[in-house]
């Protein structure tokens, strides 16, 4: 049979099977023994072409509703630049693979290079690495790189403030890996610095994980964490959505030893939860405990400068079953996304992303508690973009329904039937305006 | 591709007050980021180029056309499955309808979405032989994980905690062994025989009690058919472990043979190497992570489920090995994969698998007068040679020979990628190919050419195989100054 995808005439393999010296396909797998093969067809459709592909992703969008997005919780819907989409179609980027062939691989070598000078820039870091995952994985392998990196400390503490879904990925994997984790407490919706003393005081913490902004969208006041955490030899881990990093006092400032999280916040598409990229940076004191790929410069036999991957005798394929992390990958694709974004938006470009969802937040919350069907459950706090509040009329499930048959997202319900909004730069007012209508009817 | 170097980084053309952005002005007035107390505030801001959207778009494009991609030209990278990346994937997964969803809108507005993750993951299962699979996995070493974490959730559900350790073939990938020791698992290596297969009677004394399972990959990283397959699936599951399938060498089984009709239990797949989504530089990919009946319960949360009235919704459980990823992997890939399922159908699967064990055997036999095959006889969907024949390439144990680090620089001038190169360990030269079923016998032909070429120069003109590439963008790098620098961001 003839498929588009296989280039293969009934001729060319009738030459290359007499090259080989078989008689047929089926003859290629003859050491295999014969009750391990499926002598049927595999119970799938016939293959189908591009039209009727097309006809059946039309059916499956149908079955989807687009809503006009209030939420945030670690996927946040701002505006991506036409030409960074265009730029990451390039098949010259998209159908590569890890540069391992420098010679023809400057082009992703050199967009991640890009990408790790503005994370570390972002994040007033030294080194980032050329990405992770997602904000989750990130930051669980911020977690496992504080207890290589710590000698003798297995313990590391996780404030109550960060996202559940960090939380959740950071247990599991702290429950297999064999590292020891607490819980910081929370109090009045940021981490409970009191009860993050005397759980320092146990004396073998590895690393201390805080949040900013944190999951009810509030900024914490970081000052003097550092040095707290510093005096009992842990390390302070900052993790956090990117965006924020624009405008906010970056981790660097407050001293911390590693940022870590996701940079979906920097035009990347909702796309139902990813692809999305983690971004993972650190002061140079622990650049040989980063896991993932890291590309350097160097130059060539000409002198010409040139980039490569390196610092490889960290990596799994080196150190096998001594690897303290077994990431081999980049989510190179989503760095040139996000070099690409940057590029375009620059300082002033992620201000003013910053300033006009912060704005629009604070209108929405004004506006709904004011009605006085809402209040703000931590109202001394400031935030940035997203907010907590307390349901006072019907529970934030009910709302949040009753927003979807309008074709509205009113954000995410917590665990305890908070509801926490987000308001990005692409909400208009007359959309906050209807929002505001939907709730309070 | 360009074989100029274009080298200029975007921070050198980046100029004060230039913008590459617009966005409509703000008609709210309330509290901005100056509300905000000072103390939390950043002082200066974030040092990021500033430019215009022209220059960023030729930036870009310049530095694109110094990269080689599946769509530049052959790409026999072996384990990785280069094969060619079809458009209507792309296309299907821009559509607004998926892209525009945010993970958290209520399950009756993302019926479509749910039920295209649903109807792949019972593909998948039927073309592993298994019984469910999540997609959740962000990439293979990250399935890999996974797969580990259920090995040890269903042992730890019966009680049985000194299920400690896990038997990797000393052929096995660098993440097998990382993969393992991340999952809190100590190691035990199995020897392979003469022909780079598990030497079962080496298997043997290594199975008791305190085994949670083996991993292995089959056909091995040697492209050969571990025969022994039934034999060592009955003894570790006679000591009570479970076997895992690394699913980086599915592509040439496809339609022909099902991993768990071998006796796996758990395996992962890469949806970027075997479902033709893009490599990406890297990622993102995706590592679906399937089951067989029985370790259901044990899936990362969420999973995905189809209730009684035909709908979809998210399921999470207590006895599930916990969660792994934010919310349901990479859905982009995933919707990738899924366009290509549907073009494949059960006749493209049936073919697939074939065309690629056909391709890898023809150059193997074409080149093997030329290049050393260590292990003769018929390969799956790739094979290994163990660098230059001595008569081209010169004795291995001479400093001056040419090696495979030279062949692979060499095929650069010639308008290919390289195969993956020392790698696996078993060979000192190794030279791993994997053409792939989408490549023509034309193109591998050439391939084969420019291989002979370069045997024949090793042999008459070995300085210039040594010394290449000659027409790439730069020449060789030295990757001794990079460590040694240690320059990993751009400082004006």
């Amino acid at each position: 049979m003839q498929h588009r995808y296989f280039p293969h005439t009934e001729e060319d393999v009738q030459q290359m099977l007499e090259a080989i010296g078989a008689k047929s396909l089926d003859d290629l797998y003859a050491e295999i023994p014969r009750e391990l093969l499926l002598r049927r067809d595999l119970q799938l459709p016939i293959g189908k072409s591009e039209v009727e592909i097309r006809q059946e992703f039309t059916r499956l969008a149908k079955q989807n509703k687009p809503l006009v997005c209030f939420a945030g919780a670690g996927s946040y819907d701002h505006y991506t630049p036409s030409l960074v989409p265009y730029i990451t179609s390039r098949s010259e980027f998209s159908t590569s693979y890890t540069p391992y062939q420098a010679e023809i691989s400057q082009g992703t070598l050199m967009y991640i290079f890009e990408y790790q000078t503005m994370m570390a820039n972002l994040t007033g870091m030294d080194v980032s690495n050329a990405s992770m995952y997602d904000g989750a994985t990130a930051t669980a392998e911020a977690m496992m790189m504080a207890t290589a990196s710590v000698r003798k400390h297995n313990r590391v503490l996780l404030s109550a403030t960060l996202p559940p879904r960090i939380l959740d990925v950071c247990r599991t994997y702290a429950s297999y890996h064999g590292t020891d984790i607490n819980i910081i407490p929370a109090k009045d919706g940021i981490t409970d610095r009191a009860a993050l003393t005397d759980l320092l005081a146990k004396g073998d913490v590895a690393g201390v994980i805080v949040p900013q902004p944190n999951y009810y969208g509030i900024v914490e006041d970081l000052s003097g964490l550092a040095d707290e955490v510093h005096a009992q030899k842990a390390l302070l881990i900052v993790s956090g959505p990117a965006s924020p990093l624009g405008v906010l006092k970056s981790p660097g400032e407050w001293g911390a030893d590693i940022a870590c999280g996701d940079a979906q916040s920097l035009g990347i598409p909702l796309g139902y939860g990813g692809p999305y990229i983690g971004y993972l940076c650190a002061k140079n004191a622990l650049i040989r405990k980063m896991p993932g790929r890291i590309v350097g410069q160097t130059e060539d036999t000409e002198g010409r400068r040139a980039f490569v991957l390196t610092m490889q005798a960290r990596e799994q394929h080196i150190r096998r079953e001594k690897a303290t992390s077994n990431i081999c990958t980049a989510q190179g694709m989503m760095c040139l996304y996000v070099a690409a974004y940057l590029s375009l938006m620059g300082p002033s470009g992620l201000r003013e992303v910053n300033d006009t969802s912060c704005k629009g937040a604070h209108y929405l919350a004004e506006a709904l508690v004011n009605s006085g069907q809402f209040a703000l459950t931590y109202p001394d706090q400031p935030f940035l973009n997203e907010f907590r509040l307390t349901c006072k009329a019907a529970p934030a499930a009910q709302l949040i329904s009753r927003a979807a048959e309008a074709g509205y997202l009113a954000g995410v319900q917590d665990e305890t039937d908070g509801l926490i909004l987000c308001v990005t730069e692409q909400r208009t007012k007359a959309e906050t305006d209807k929002l505001i209508q939907i709730l309070t009817a | 591709m360009n074989n100029k170097i274009y080298g200029t980084l975007i921070f050198e053309l980046s100029r004060p007050g230039r913008k590459g952005y617009s966005l409509p002005p703000c008609d709210i007035n309330a509290k901005g980021l100056n509300a905000l107390p000072a103390n939390v505030l950043r002082e200066e801001a974030p040092a990021l180029p500033e430019a215009d959207e022209q220059t960023v778009a030729r930036h870009y494009t310049n530095m694109s056309n110094n990269n080689f991609g599946v769509d530049t030209g052959f790409y026999p990278l072996g384990s990785c499955t280069m094969k060619y990346n079809p458009k209507i994937n792309e296309e299907m997964a821009a559509l607004p309808a998926f892209t525009t969803l945010h993970p958290a809108q209520p399950d009756n507005t993302t019926q479509g979405a749910l039920r295209l993750y649903y109807e792949e993951q019972q593909m998948l299962s039927e073309i592993a032989g298994l019984s469910e699979f999540t997609l959740n996995p962000y990439a293979g070493a990250h399935g890999e994980l996974t797969g580990l974490m259920i090995i040890r959730a269903y042992h730890r559900s019966r009680g049985d905690e000194k299920r400690t350790k896990i038997i990797v073939p000393d052929s096995a990938h660098g993440t097998n062994p990382a993969s393992a020791a991340v999952c809190g698992l100590q190691i035990v290596e199995v020897k392979s025989t003469e022909r780079g297969t598990v030497d079962v009677e080496d298997l043997k004394p290594l199975l008791g009690d305190d085994i949670a399972g083996m991993m292995m990959t089959n056909p091995n990283t040697l492209g050969i058919f571990e025969t022994e397959i039934p034999e060592i699936a009955r003894l570790v599951h006679e000591c009570g472990g479970l076997m895992y399938y690394d699913g980086a060498n599915l592509n040439p089984m496809l339609g022909v043979c099902r991993p768990g009709d071998m006796g796996f239990d758990v395996m992962h797949i890469n949806l970027h190497k075997t479902f033709s989504t893009p490599h990406g530089g890297g990622g993102p990919g995706d590592g679906p992570v399937g089951v067989r009946k029985g370790l259901e319960q044990f899936l990362p949360n969420p999973r995905v489920v189809r209730k009684e009235d035909d709908t979809f919704t998210l399921e999470y459980n207590d006895k599930a090995l916990g969660s792994i990823s934010t919310f349901l992997g990479n859905y982009g890939i995933i919707v990738r994969a899924y366009a290509y399922l549907l073009a494949l159908g059960r006749d493209g699967f049936k073919m697939a698998g074939r065309l690629a064990v056909l391709n890898a055997n023809y150059i193997k036999e074409k080149l093997k007068q030329h290049y050393l095959l260590p292990i003769d006889g018929l390969c799956k969907h790739e094979f290994v040679f163990d660098g230059l024949r001595p008569e081209y390439g010169g004795d291995h144990h001479d400093d001056t020979h040419v090696t495979t680090l030279d062949v692979a620089k060499r095929l650069l001038d010639l308008g290919f990628h390289a195969p993956t190169i020392y790698f696996p360990l078993l060979f000192h030269e190794a030279l791993m190919i994997e053409p792939t079923e989408t490549e023509s016998k034309d193109t591998l032909d050439a391939f084969i050419a420019a291989m002979i070429q370069i045997a024949e120069e090793a042999k008459s003109n070995p300085q210039n195989v040594k010394s290449a590439p000659h027409h790439t963008p730069v020449t060789r790098l030295d990757d001794v100054k990079a460590v040694k620098d240690a320059i990993f961001t751009y400082q004006a």
